[in-house]
C-alpha cells in the first residue's frame, strides 16, 4: 500500500503525565537530552522508570545521556488521527536505544514514507514540544 | 503435577441475554443485563438464583471498560439471602478462564456453594474502548505509550503481528484464514451477529485500520451479558445438565511479557507471542494433557493474529509456524465429521468474537 509521508503527530494535542520515579527522564528531554533509567547499583537498564531495579532489588538510579540513536523493533502504520478521527499518516515505533541495553521507547517515525518503514532501521532523536512545556521523543530515519 | 482441584467442581449452567451491535443495548442497564443472564445461567442449571452465594469475577469485576459490577448492588437486585464470597482476578478480559480457579478456590474452601461468573458489556458511545484510552492524559506509565498514537488494542496487537511476520514469515492470508475458518463456525449459531461465509474479495477489501490488521481482524464489539454457574461436583450431580467438569484451571504470567503490549519491552520470542506459553504449560502439567489430546480449542480471537500466536504458544505447532498450520487447514472444523482437518485443532466452532460476539472486556 502507498500512504506517503509518516508524519508525527501534533505536540499541540499530546499530554503527559509524571511521577518522581519518571521525572527525570522528562526533565532531559527539556533539556533535549535521551536519557534511560539506569541501575545505579548493577547497571542494567529499564524503561519506562520504576522505582526498584527488577534485577538486583537496589533504588540507586543513574541517568547517562545516551547517543541519541535507536533501531526500529516493530512498527504499526496508522492512519487516523486519535483525537479527531482526521486522515493522519502516522507510524508508532517500539524502537531499541543504542547505549542502554533492554531499554525501549515508543514514539513516532519520520523522515521516510510510512510505506518504507522497516524493522532494524537507524534512527536519531528528534524532538517534539508537547502540552504544559514538556518535550517529547520521537526519531528520524537517518 | 495434577492441579488438587482436578475433578472437583463443574461448570453447571450458562446463560446470556441476547447480543447487540456496539451501543444498541440503551436503554437496558448494566445489572438488568446481568440480572437476565445470572437468572438464565441459574435456569439452565436447574437452580434458584437465590441459591448462588459465590461471585468470582475477573477484569477486576469489571462490567464493560468504565463500569464496575458491585455484588451488594446485584444482591439487591436479585434478592440473593446472602454472599459468602466475592472475588476478582485483576488484568483484563483474557484471563476470564481463570476466574473459574477463583470459584473453584470459593467452593474448596466450603466458603460458597454455587458460585456465578459473569461480564456485560454496554458500549455507548462515550464508553468505547479506544475512547476511553484516548480521552484522559495518560498516568505516568502510559506517558510512555500513548503520546505515540498507540492508543486502541488494534494499534498495540499490530505492533507484536508486525514482529511475528518479520521473525517468521507470517503471512496476511493466514489472518485471513483464521477470520474465514471461524466465520464458517456460524451457520448454526441463532444469536451469532456475522453469519454469512466470508469472501476472500470482502477480507481483502475490509480497510486497513492499523496496517498491518484489518478491520475484519478485530473482534467483534458487542453489547450483551453472559453469566455461567461453577458448583461442586457432588451438587453438580443434582443439576439439569450433564456436568462440565473442571479438568484443571491456571492463570497468571511471567516477567518477559510484563504489562505487555502496555509496556512493548518484551524481549524476542516473547514480543511475537500471545504471552500464554508460561501459563499453558501449567495448565499442561496441572491436567496431564497436552495439545494432542484435544478435541476443539476456544481460543481468545480479539484479533486475528493473536489466534496465531496461542496455537503456538499452548503447542498446537511449533513456535513461528502458526502460519503455515492455519493455512493448511488445520484449524478448520469438518461439520460433515464432527472432527478436525489434516489432523488439527478446530478452533472457535462458535465462530468467537470475530464472528459470533464479543463476551470479554479486554485490553
Amino acid at each position: 500500500m502507498t500512504y506517503g509521508p509518516a508524519r508525527a503527530l501534533p505536540g499541540d494535542q499530546i499530554k503527559i503525565t509524571t511521577n518522581p520515579d519518571t521525572e527525570p527522564f522528562w526533565e532531559a528531554a527539556k533539556a533535549h537530552k535521551l536519557t534511560a533509567c539506569q541501575c545505579g547499583d548493577c547497571g542494567k537498564f529499564r524503561m519506562p522508570p520504576t522505582p526498584v531495579c527488577p534485577e538486583c532489588g537496589s533504588r540507586k538510579k543513574e541517568w547517562p545521556t545516551l547517543p541519541g540513536t535507536a533501531t526500529v523493533f516493530s512498527y504499526v502504520i496508522c492512519n487516523k488521527n486519535p483525537k479527531n478521527g482526521e486522515d493522519y499518516i502516522y507510524v508508532p515505533i517500539v524502537v531499541d536505544l543504542d547505549g542502554a541495553p533492554g531499554a525501549r521507547l515508543n514514539a513516532n517515525l519520520t523522515g521516510c514514507d510510512a510505506e518504507d518503514a522497516a524493522i532494524g532501521m537507524k534512527l536519531s532523536v528528534d524532538w517534539m514540544p508537547i502540552q504544559d512545556g514538556w518535550v517529547l521523543p520521537n526519531f528520524r530515519k537517518i | 503435577m495434577p492441579w488438587s482441584h482436578q475433578d472437583k467442581t463443574a461448570i453447571v449452567g450458562i446463560g446470556a441475554t441476547d447480543y447487540y451491535v456496539r451501543g444498541k443495548s440503551w436503554p437496558r442497564t448494566i445489572n438488568d443485563m446481568a440480572a437476565e443472564a445470572i437468572m438464565n445461567a441459574c435456569a439452565d442449571a436447574g437452580i434458584s438464583h437465590k441459591q448462588i452465594d459465590g461471585f468470582a469475577y475477573y477484569s477486576t469485576a469489571g462490567a464493560g471498560y468504565l463500569d464496575k459490577f458491585d455484588t451488594a448492588s446485584l444482591m439487591e437486585t436479585l434478592g440473593m439471602p446472602h454472599i459468602t464470597y466475592s472475588a476478582t482476578l485483576t488484568s483484563g478480559g483474557g484471563g476470564c478462564p481463570g476466574a473459574i480457579g477463583l470459584a473453584t478456590a470459593g467452593l474448596m474452601n466450603e466458603d460458597c456453594t454455587y458460585t456465578v461468573t459473569l461480564m456485560a458489556l454496554q458500549q455507548l458511545p462515550q464508553h468505547r474502548l479506544g475512547v476511553v484510552f484516548g480521552a484522559s492524559a495518560p498516568n505516568p506509565e502510559n506517558s510512555f505509550l500513548q503520546p505515540s498514537g498507540l492508543v486502541g488494542p488494534g494499534h498495540l496487537m499490530s505492533m507484536l503481528t508486525r514482529r511475528h511476520m518479520h521473525l517468521y514469515g507470517t503471512k496476511p492470508e493466514a489472518l485471513k484464514e483464521i477470520v474465514q475458518a471461524t466465520r464458517a463456525n456460524t451457520h448454526n449459531r441463532p444469536k451469532a451477529v456475522r453469519q454469512n461465509p466470508l469472501s476472500d474479495e470482502e477480507y481483502w477489501g475490509s480497510p486497513m485500520l492499523a496496517d498491518p490488521l484489518r478491520r475484519l481482524d478485530f473482534c467483534l464489539e458487542t453489547d450483551g451479558a453472559v453469566a455461567v454457574i461453577t458448583t461442586t461436583m457432588d451438587r453438580a450431580k443434582d443439576c439439569r445438565h450433564k456436568p462440565a467438569v473442571v479438568h484443571a484451571c491456571a492463570h497468571g504470567g511471567q516477567r518477559e511479557w510484563g504489562r505487555a503490549f502496555a509496556w512493548m519491552g518484551m524481549p524476542d520470542p516473547h514480543f511475537a507471542s500471545s504471552g500464554h506459553k508460561f501459563t499453558a504449560d501449567r495448565i499442561w502439567a496441572q491436567s496431564g494433557l497436552t495439545a494432542k489430546d484435544m478435541d476443539v480449542a476456544l481460543i481468545y480471537d480479539h484479533f486475528s493474529p493473536m489466534v496465531l500466536m496461542q496455537l503456538e504458544d499452548y503447542g498446537f505447532c511449533e513456535r513461528g509456524e502458526g502460519s503455515d498450520y492455519v493455512l493448511s487447514g488445520k484449524i478448520r472444523y469438518d461439520a460433515a465429521t464432527g472432527g478436525k482437518v489434516n489432523g488439527g485443532i478446530p478452533v472457535n466452532t462458535h465462530g468467537g468474537n470475530l464472528n459470533e460476539m464479543k463476551r470479554t472486556s479486554s485490553a
